[in-house]
């Protein structure tokens, strides 16, 4: 892991603003350390000669010295804190932005809102602390060698000899943990999730009478677990013991020998003493930058993998698009479709015929690649092989690839398995993406969606608030409401295509009943495609297929 | 919280003085080289600096090796508070059984997250304060032996730096933390809907609104970051003054002593060199209390949880004798059974009965939110009833110690855990000493491999399928060891719900055929495969609707009949029409 990712100097201007000041800073806290050190420095020597009339002037440059970097340092905080908060902002925008555009149903999405919010948190420990101690590790031990150099070269040799023994060691060191840290981190892992496992199934365990026992168990586990961590801690704390004892014992190295040289007149007392103060400056960034190399460095991991996603490929947007059809017909050519990264393909060889007006029951169990069939219909995806065709305006069939997508999805209604309903009211739920629908459609759809009963028994009606991911629903409740989302649009837009995603799967009966009577009205006269396990659909459709895994088969057919 | 993590006192005491003596050893190392060189600087023998010479480097050698042992230790200590507050969090826990309190998998991580941050407090939250105060004394007291007014300033300037500062930087960041959450909060909210519900919103159209949504609380919250910057580096500032003013006082007053003779060069320059090394000591300390806080707010989070009184009367010692004795095979007898999960909430069981005889299975359908979990988690004595009795072969199970009730009730809870283990530890949970042989007989049953028993479940069982998992919770159901002919009594919550429809068929198949002369209560809202049942009990709206055989239900007009007809085969609708071959092709 490097200390620095180019991409985040590259693509980000905060970052760039950032290093500028960063290295201002750096520069003007070297300068200071420099200064206070000759001033004590000078001070004492003065006072011990006995020549106090230029002291006065000495000491209260000291106290300006103080006063500057006191300013400095609060100022230096202060911009690093607001670089960091303008640098994770303008990355999570970019992440958002990018997911949303490229791979709307990706499937980790729960991964990325985490990423977004307290993975990139992360980063305010790297840009604000970490960055700034970096260059502060280079600029200060290169200043105090110059400065010590110059007063005394024997003290300057010193320095100049062990400073690179501390990135050497602590690089040999590290290589060293990193494997036998690897080697222990299965071992840690299982040993740490136990009692998160144990407390999670605390329910299971009671019913079993084996709660209590459990109790002494848990001791053991995270005994093993401190044994096992502190194998690693004794060798992973090495590296921190190298440094601090070659900076102190380099310190002392200095100070004796400037003592010994002192004491046969080869050097004055303030010399000496400056060398003194300024020593153990030389090696303080280094090790600032080692405290805080561990933490900073989930940032950088953080930062990494919004990269990685940020890299994931682009869909090129159609050039020339096509119009589509009023009610387009729409039909599958040797379709198929392998998700990136994986080997087998969702789907293979699909032949299909959707005609306009009539409904289709796709079934199949699950894995079959019913879903990636209404993924590639509603563009979450692109045919891996293979072609969907629709018919254009002018009624010649064109490549679904050709039509610009928010045009061909305004056409859709679609109800999915597991539909997202937003922490908003239940009108604003219904007329998601026709935020100016006025209410009576709304109240409409609802009607024909057999929710009007379920959304008046909320405790606001319409206006119920729905809490994140509609969570105060049941799954039944949801299902019906996102079923109004479909009517709406078919009212407004006269979406000719509807697609239904296992419309009923895990609801209790009543719920299933009241979504079918809803299903059989939304499908009156459209384009649609039901997808679903088995047959009990069938009654509501005029052609069945059956789809079958291609990882199973070897091919994807019809029986 | 310091009780839950009880410090292990020898431990935690050899590490605090390990990171006083490096601490120390850094400020000595400057105090005695300044020493040496301003005596030095007097040309005097060599033997009156060879103490000196010896001491420096001694106490270069000293800093790391304390510093690695203070690290060692405290660790170790921490570790050591670490698996007794787990034993301790857990054992509340399985007082209490705030079951209720686990439906979301949240609540569990932050409540062992908040159980694990314990091991902060020692390692990071007190022992910088105590080695800090050790140190602090040591070095105030050198200063204050060479010059009074010195040895005050530098005391008054740790005391500001390493407590006020520290604790008014804690204070001051409450507001912005505060703040941040709020803005958080808002971003995360607009983040999920915009990530998870992005197939809904783009299929809609709605993806540019939602991102705006995010956008807008992201500027609001960067805004609030950037305005709260300044307050955070406040904090720094002020310590990096009260650094540069100690020392330039101490210069001032030092100088002042020299020039009027009451101190010597010598001594002044030791002086200066520790009030400018002393800093060192308090520089952890903003960040000690910042830890501090976070654990205090951990600890408030974990007590709320574990205070939670528990939802069933604690066991009557001795257990009162049933009246009339345990007659087996009586079954159980729920008779006006009311519970409700607080004063003022709606009934989740309103008078309800129930009668499983001794062998017979029971499914108890209905809508969720009917009341059909609540009554499981009765007979599993997770709750006791506010009115009506519960009765197991002519015994009151509200007055049976716990585990007694357990051993003649079992089941799957809903959602049962599978543990991260072999499946062989999975089962053993049941009957800890049945043999391989019988673990092997109890897979063939619910139509596992047999091979399976050496299988890694992994976390959560997510090397298993779904069904697996179901099929090994109920083998583990089927392993507690009989107490009467029909053994104890099952209740399985929903054992066949998220699986995928073909696998829930199967699953439930396996079920009815490995339960054959087991009494049992089934809980489920599927209606399907239920034919093999001997009775159906409707519950809605914590009432009883219906009850009667599968057949007698089907062909009587209600609920069962209605939901019956409503989702499942097209039993009484007409036959599909045209089932034509589809216009798809094999490929190659």
């Amino acid at each position: 892991m490097k200390p620095l990712d180019p991409r985040l100097v590259r693509t980000t201007a905060a970052v760039r603003a950032h290093l500028a000041l960063t290295v201002a800073c750096g520069f003007a806290a070297t300068a200071l350390i420099l200064l206070q050190a000759w001033l004590v420095a000078h001070a004492i020597g003065s006072a011990t000669d006995g020549a106090f009339e230029a002291l006065a002037t000495t000491v209260a440059a000291v106290g300006v010295v103080a006063l500057a970097r006191a300013a400095l340092t609060y100022g230096a905080e202060t911009a690093a804190l607001r670089s960091a908060a303008r640098v994770k902002s303008d990355l999570r925008r970019r992440l958002v932005r990018h997911v949303a555009a490229t791979d709307p149903a990706a499937a980790d999405a729960g991964e990325l809102a985490t990423l977004a919010t307290r993975g990139l948190d992360a980063l305010d420990d790297y840009v604000a602390r970490y960055l700034p101690q970096l260059v502060l590790a280079v600029l200060v031990p290169v200043a105090v060698l110059v400065v010590v150099w110059r007063a005394d070269w024997i003290s300057g040799l010193v320095i100049a000899l062990t400073l690179p023994l501390i990135p050497l060691f602590m690089a040999l060191v590290g290589m060293h943990t990193q494997a036998r840290t690897r080697r222990q981190w299965d071992l840690l892992q299982r040993l740490g999730g136990h009692f998160l496992d144990v407390v999670e199934g605390l329910p299971t365990l009671a019913v079993f009478r084996r709660a209590k026992a459990e109790a002494a168990l848990i001791r053991r586990v995270t005994g093993a677990h401190r044994e096992a961590t502190m194998g690693t801690l004794r060798v992973a704390f090495l590296s921190a013991f190298v440094l601090e004892l070659l900076a102190t014992l380099s310190v002392a190295l200095v100070a004796v020998e400037i003592g010994l040289r002192l004491l046969y007149g080869r050097l004055d007392l303030e010399t000496a003493l400056l060398v003194l103060i300024l020593a153990p400056e030389a090696y303080l960034p280094l090790r600032e930058v080692g405290a805080r190399f561990h933490a900073s460095m989930e940032g950088v991991s953080a930062a990494e993998r919004v990269f990685a996603v940020l890299e994931r490929p682009t869909r090129p947007a159609p050039s020339a698009p096509v119009e589509p059809a009023r009610r387009p017909a729409v039909r599958f050519d040797r379709t198929g479709l392998t998700y990136p990264g994986r080997d087998a393909p969702a789907l293979d060889g699909v032949d299909l015929a959707l005609v306009p007006g009539t409904t289709t029951l796709v079934t199949g169990r699950s894995g079959a690649g019913k879903s990636s069939l209404l993924a590639l219909l509603l563009r979450f995806a692109e045919p891996t092989a293979g072609r969907v065709l629709v018919t254009a305006a002018d009624g010649r069939e064109v490549d679904l690839a050709d039509v610009d997508p928010d045009v061909w999805r305004s056409r859709i209604a679609w109800l999915p398995q597991h539909p997202y309903l937003f922490d908003a009211s239940v009108t604003d739920n219904i007329r998601l993406g026709l935020p100016d629908a006025p209410d009576d459609a709304v109240r409409r759809a609802a009607m024909l969606a057999e929710a009007d009963q379920v959304i008046r028994a909320l405790p606001d009606g319409y206006a119920t608030p729905l809490g994140e991911r509609g969570h105060r629903l049941s799954a039944g409740q949801r299902q019906r409401i996102a079923l109004a989302r479909a009517f709406l649009r078919k009212e407004v837009l006269d979406a000719p295509i509807v697609l239904l995603d296992e419309p009923t799967a895990h609801l209790d009966p009543e719920h299933a009943a009241a979504v079918r009577t809803g299903v059989a009205r939304l499908l009156r006269g459209r384009t649609g495609v039901i997808v679903a396990h088995d047959e009990g659909w069938a009654d509501l459709a005029d052609e069945v297929v059956r789809l079958d895994a291609p990882a199973l088969t070897g091919s994807t057919h019809a029986s | 919280m310091i009780a839950l993590a009880r410090p292990r006192g020898a431990r935690f005491a050899l590490g605090v003085l390990a990171g006083a003596a490096a601490t120390a050893s850094g400020v000595a190392l400057l105090v005695v080289a300044a020493w040496l060189i301003a005596t030095a600087a007097a040309s005097p023998p060599i033997t009156a600096l060879s103490v000196a010479i010896v001491a420096t480097r001694a106490l270069g050698v000293t800093r790391g090796v304390a510093r690695y042992l203070e690290r060692l230790v405290t660790h170790d200590a921490a570790l050591r508070t670490l698996a007794d507050a787990r034993a301790r969090v857990y054992e509340r826990l399985a007082r209490t059984e705030p079951v209720h309190r686990f439906r979301t998998g949240d609540l569990v991580s932050r409540l062992v997250s908040d159980t694990d941050a314990t091991q902060d407090l020692l390692v990071r939250g007190l022992a910088p304060p105590l080695a800090a105060l050790v140190t602090g004394a040591g070095v105030v007291a050198v200063s204050t032996a060479l010059l009074v007014p010195g040895g005050l300033l530098l005391a008054a300037g740790l005391a500001l730096g390493g407590v006020a500062v520290p604790l008014a930087a804690a204070a001051a960041g409450r507001g912005p933390g505060r703040r941040r959450a709020a803005g958080r909060a808002a971003l995360s909210t607009a983040l999920v809907d915009a990530l998870h519900g992005g197939p809904d919103l783009v299929a809609y159209g709605a993806m540019p609104a939602a991102l705006d949504r995010v956008e807008a609380a992201d500027a609001e919250l960067t805004r609030v970051e950037r305005r709260d910057a300044g307050l955070l580096g406040l904090g720094a500032g002020v310590s990096a003054l009260l650094a540069g003013l100690t020392l330039w006082g101490t210069l001032l007053v030092g100088v002042a002593a020299v020039r009027d003779g009451s101190l010597a060069p010598v001594p002044l320059a030791v002086l200066v060199l520790t009030a400018l090394a002393a800093f060192e000591i308090v520089a952890p300390l903003p960040g000690a209390a910042a830890r501090l806080g976070a654990v205090r707010a951990a600890g408030a989070r974990l007590f709320d949880v574990l205070d939670t009184p528990p939802a069933v009367a604690p066991d009557r010692v001795p257990a009162p004798a049933p009246p009339g004795g345990v007659r087996p095979g009586r079954g159980l007898r729920v008779r006006g059974l009311r519970v409700r999960y607080g004063p003022g909430e709606p009934w989740a069981l309103d008078g309800v009965d129930l009668d499983v005889p001794a062998g017979k299975r029971v499914a108890l359908v209905g809508p969720s939110g009917s009341g059909k979990s609540t009554l499981a988690a009765v007979l599993l004595r997770f709750r006791d009833p506010d009115a009506g009795t519960v009765h197991l072969d002519g015994a009151d199970l509200t007055a049976l110690p716990i585990d007694e009730v357990r051993a003649r009730v079992t089941g799957m809870p809903q959602d049962p855990h599978v543990f991260a283990g072999t499946v062989r530890a999975n089962l053993l949970l049941a009957r800890p000493d049945a043999t391989d042989a019988e673990l092997r007989a109890v897979l063939a049953r619910v139509g596992l491999d047999e091979d399976l028993l050496d299988t890694e479940a992994g976390p959560h069982g997510t090397r298993l399928s779904g069904g697996m998992r179901r099929r090994l919770a109920l083998a583990r159901a089927l392993l507690v060891p009989t107490t009467g002919a029909a053994g104890p009594l099952l209740v399985l919550d929903e054992p066949t719900t998220h699986l995928d429809p073909g696998t829930r068929a199967d699953v439930l198949d396996d079920l009815l055929t490995a339960t054959a002369g087991r009494s049992m209560i089934l809980i489920t809202h599927d209606l399907e495969g239920l034919e093999r049942v001997d009775e159906v009990v409707v519950l809605r709206g914590g009432r009883v609707l219906q009850r009667g055989t599968p057949a007698e239900l089907r062909d009587r007009p209600g609920w069962y009949r209605r939901a019956l007809l409503g989702t499942g085969p097209n039993r009484d609708l007409p036959a599909a029409p045209s089932q034509r071959p589809a216009t798809i092709s094999p490929a190659g």
